[in-house]
């Protein structure tokens, strides 16, 4: 098992070094000159040149990127904010805390509530419970996260003034931000979390089950669950990166000073190493999201824990 | 072993393979109200957007300073903005640009993502590899902010957004495409080595297209709706399509300052980005189970 | 062997089985009976489409409720009707006294379960024992049906398509179950394998004095294990009889044809001889007797009303009005 976590982490490497480079490249070609930004109004030729040598702007790509990487790399530093120039490494791990917050919450959320929902659902298949979650789950992946957000602080903060719409401070300002942003993952999460339950109560090991006298509420929990579970896994990584994602309009609306405004607030200043950070910052903690998701599938199945831990097999068979 | 089985079935005579198979699909979508519901809805909202000129009831762009601000009126059906335009007109020229930023962006990513799925599974090995290591990056970083990052260096702009939002589905379309081919491909190296050339990319053609289709339809059509949102997300930080250009997702971050004194200014723009993307999720769901009859209910 | 006699282990009389699907019905079962004595085996042999395992699962009532219902019939298993009691007292029943071996072994484990443990667990379903004693019978079981125990811990994946069939008749006979029905065990198995298989299965039903149905499309299986035959075509029984008096004097024209087709190692063929046709459509069955439009020795009386079972032996019947000499 530690020799498949190795090998795993190993195979990250790779990629983490491809979404570096990659998201440097596209930057790279920004049009105009930040330098010019920078300097305020009217600079001159020289200055801006000499603007341009100490940002190290000058040198050729290979040289930037080369820097850049070895930065993160070696010394976990991504340099400094070109409008602002102070470290952009510490001002990420200040902010990461936050936006992981909102993130795990909502993950929470949508395990918590989409997962029975989706359950129910299946096991009262076309009639009126499974139609009516299906609905709004349908209405659910539908709306614009910030949308909902923005509606969220129109009924509950304006109209209603229960919940405070902007900034940290306590748990309630955390509320609608996690609301907000877990709607349409629970709702998909309902969804799919149904579709694999529909599937895996066709299968042939069920109706075993029921030959065997089993009452269906334990061949649900023992039996159907499990199996449909492990293919959800996944959709649960994939949606961390949407809620990682999510989390750059929802903390602009509420105010949260997490990674998602650091970068928005980039964007507007063309801060180019702000964005480009933010990104790559962001793009590793999915993979790493992904790489436990990975590892957690190989814990659970037996099938993929027997071909990663050496396990002694006499005979391999796809699994049905 | 000789088993009942074999000994009382006749050969069946052979059918022609894909005759009405077309037919079939679409008397299954049309049995499927909430699909139905979705095509007809977005077939209004494309009919909204060609037509947008003659519906409109105001230019989008026309201000009028001594009605801003208004609430929802027999004049003004949506209300107006901050400068006076009206917001329904807006909106009804809105869907131009997000239905088709949706639709192009989608259609560019498959066919980018096509091609390289057929490189990869027609050369195979080191090409193969090299592709499938890209798109492995690729989706290593979310969608929204690919193209963010992507966007950035390409300015606002209808065409630029939509480019920026092509990108995401690029890895899809190539797995697809490349699965299908490498299918074939193991049947083929049975057959003699000789004019493997002709005969692949015909059967490229003539086979791995056809079976791609219907999950490439399913996905692209399920996408369209997300794209959409993304592009509403763009604009709504100040990328994407930007004022006076009515996109919604820019009307919406317009009216957020003003959220606590004309909601009409928020809440309209998004109910329609809701409303869009629901008949496509409608639409691609029935489109799914009409095509995979073991998924139906 | 009588359809009527209630001395019978189990007497299933006239059972109709219907499958609802898309607006269609489909009659996969139209009135079907036959009784079973203890210690006996029973073969129902068709082919695939018949209605055999809508019967066998009709029995223990695990027919998958959306799409298929029963719709009459009575099923007496030690003179109580199953069709009659309720859920509850059913899954007592189910894997204690009636249990049922699948027709494929690849589908039917819990592919995240270990094998032993899913035996354990119909053996403590049906028994107040610990988990410790149900395990070590679990492993009895195992060896009972030739895996070492210590395979216990295993998953299915890890064992062939043979060895997870024994797995499942493990399972099956776990709890000693008094009647046993096989699904088709061996079909899906390798031919080398099949043997191995049907000849366990007949050793344990010995060991255990268990009743048996097996179903099978393959006459030589039949041949080997069972002491009735009843042929089943289109949801109906066309014959039913001994195993001698189907085999030495098969009647209806269907059990003629099958008898016809199997070659015969000493007789010279130059081509088989199917069966002309293909079976009907079970949501549009055909107007009197359902073989007649494959029938050779088809009469206008035949297409009109319903065809009866009648004795034209003791204890053999057949559906033929043609072959009984009404016609």
């Amino acid at each position: 098992m530690g020799r498949y976590i190795l090998k795993r982490l190993l195979q990250m490497i790779p990629v983490v070094l491809g979404v570096t480079i990659l998201v440097f490249t596209i930057l790279y070609f920004i049009p105009g000159d930040p330098v010019r930004l920078l300097l305020g109004a009217e600079p001159t030729p020289a200055q801006v040149e000499a603007k341009r040598e100490a940002m190290g702007l000058n040198e050729p790509y290979l040289v930037r990127l080369g820097k850049y990487v070895e930065g993160i790399v070696l010394h976990f530093d991504f340099g400094k904010s070109w409008i602002y120039n102070t470290p952009v490494t510490s001002e990420l791990l200040q902010r990461f805390p936050r936006t992981l917050t909102i993130a795990v919450i909502c993950m929470l959320m949508q395990i918590l509530i989409g997962t029975p929902l989706g359950i129910i659902a299946a096991v009262n298949r076309n009639k009126w419970g499974d139609r009516l979650s299906m609905f709004i789950a349908m209405f659910g992946i539908s709306m614009p996260n910030f949308w909902i957000a923005l509606m969220l602080v129109l009924l509950f903060s304006v109209k209603l003034g229960w919940l405070p719409p902007f900034g940290i401070g306590g748990l309630k300002y955390y509320i609608l931000p996690c609301i907000a942003n877990a709607f349409p993952g629970i709702a998909t999460q309902a969804r799919q979390t149904r579709s694999s339950m529909l599937e895996v109560i066709r299968s042939d090991y069920i109706t075993t089950a029921r030959a065997k006298g089993m009452s269906e509420f334990r061949i649900l929990m023992k039996h159907a669950l499990p199996n449909a579970l492990l293919p959800i896994i996944t959709v649960v990584g994939n949606g961390m990166g949407m809620l990682l994602a999510g989390t750059v309009v929802i903390e602009m609306i509420f105010g949260i000073p997490g990674i998602g405004w650091y970068l928005v607030g980039g964007i507007g200043n063309r801060d180019i190493n702000v964005v480009q950070s933010s990104v790559i910052f962001l793009a590793i903690a999915f993979t790493m999201i992904m790489l436990l998701v990975d590892l957690a599938y190989a814990f659970i199945d037996p099938r993929v824990k027997a071909q990663f831990a050496g396990q002694k097999r006499r005979h391999h068979h796809a699994h049905a | 072993m000789l088993t009942l089985n074999s000994i009382t079935m006749e050969d069946q005579p052979v059918k022609p393979r894909r005759k009405s198979q077309f037919v079939i699909v679409a008397r299954r979508l049309s049995q499927n109200s909430s699909a139905v519901i979705g095509f007809v809805v977005a077939l209004l909202l494309a009919l909204m957007a060609i037509f947008a000129p003659i519906i409109a009831p105001y230019p989008y762009q026309k201000q009028d300073l001594t009605h801003s601000r208004a609430a929802p009126s027999a004049q003004h059906i949506m209300g107006t903005d901050e400068l006076g335009r009206d917001i329904f007109s807006r909106i009804v020229w809105g869907s131009r640009f997000s239905l088709s930023v949706g639709i192009l962006a989608v259609l560019l990513g498959t066919a980018v993502g096509m091609v390289f799925g057929a490189l990869a599974g027609y050369f195979g090995r080191v090409v193969d590899d090299i592709i499938m290591r890209f798109m492995d990056i690729l989706q290593s970083i979310p969608g929204i902010l690919l193209a963010i990052t992507i966007s950035v260096v390409l300015g606002p702009g209808l065409f630029n957004t939509l480019l920026a939002l092509s990108f995401g589905g690029i890895p899809m379309a190539c797995r697809l495409l490349r699965a299908s081919i490498l299918g074939i491909r193991h049947q083929e190296y049975l057959e003699a080595a000789t004019s493997i050339n002709a005969s692949t990319t015909r059967i490229i053609l003539k086979h791995v297209i056809p079976n791609t289709f219907s999950p490439l339809l399913v996905s692209s059509t399920m996408s369209i709706g997300n794209v959409i949102m993304m592009g509403a997300m763009l604009s709504f930080i100040g990328l994407g399509v930007q004022p006076p250009t009515p996109e919604w997702g820019s009307m919406i971050s317009g009216g957020r300052g003003l959220i606590r004194t004309c909601p009409w200014m928020v809440t309209f723009p998004g109910l329609f980005i809701m409303l869009t993307v629901l008949a496509l999720n409608l639409f691609g769901d029935g489109l799914r189970d009409a095509l995979d009859p073991k998924l139906k209910k | 062997m009588m359809p009527n006699k209630s001395e019978n282990f189990l007497s299933v009389k006239d059972l109709v089985v219907e499958y609802t699907a898309e607006g269609q019905v489909i009659h996969a079962v139209n009135g079907v009976s036959f009784t079973l004595e203890r210690g006996k085996t029973f073969g129902l042999v068709g082919e695939t489409g018949a209605g055999k395992t809508s019967t066998a699962k009709a029995i223990m009532r695990i027919l998958p409720d959306p799409p298929a219902k029963i719709k009459h019939g009575e099923i007496f298993l030690d003179g109580e009707d199953l069709l009659k009691i309720s859920e509850n007292e059913m899954r007592k029943i189910r894997g204690f006294k009636v249990s049922m071996i699948f027709q494929d072994p690849m589908t039917a484990l819990n592919p995240i379960m270990k094998v032993g443990e899913q035996i354990a667990e119909v053996i403590r379903l049906h028994n107040k024992i610990s988990q410790r004693e149900a395990n070590e019978q679990a492993m009895k079981m195992l060896e009972k049906v030739g895996i070492p125990r210590d395979r216990f811990n295993e998953y299915p994946h890890q064992f062939s398509g043979g060895m997870k069939q024994r797995v499942v008749i493990a399972i099956a006979l776990a709890c000693s179950p008094e009647l046993l029905l096989a699904d088709e065990p061996t079909t899906a198995l390798d031919v080398t394998i099949q043997a191995q298989v049907l000849e366990m299965i007949n050793k344990l039903k010995v060991d255990f004095n268990t009743s048996m149905i097996m179903i099978s499309h393959n006459l030589g299986v039949v041949a080997e294990v069972c002491d009735d035959i009843g042929v089943i075509y289109a949801g109906e029984i066309i014959e039913l009889g001994s195993k001698e008096a189907i085999f030495d004097h098969p009647t209806h024209p269907y059990t003629l044809g099958l008898f016809k087709a199997v070659p015969h190692i000493d007789d010279e063929e130059d081509r088989l001889n199917p069966i002309a046709g293909l079976p009907p459509d079970p949501s549009n069955l055909p107007k009197g007797c359902y073989f007649s439009p494959r029938c050779p020795l088809v009469t206008d009386r035949c297409r009109e009303g319903k065809i009866e079972l009648k004795e034209i032996a003791p204890g053999h019947f057949c559906r033929c009005i043609v072959k009984i000499g009404e016609g």
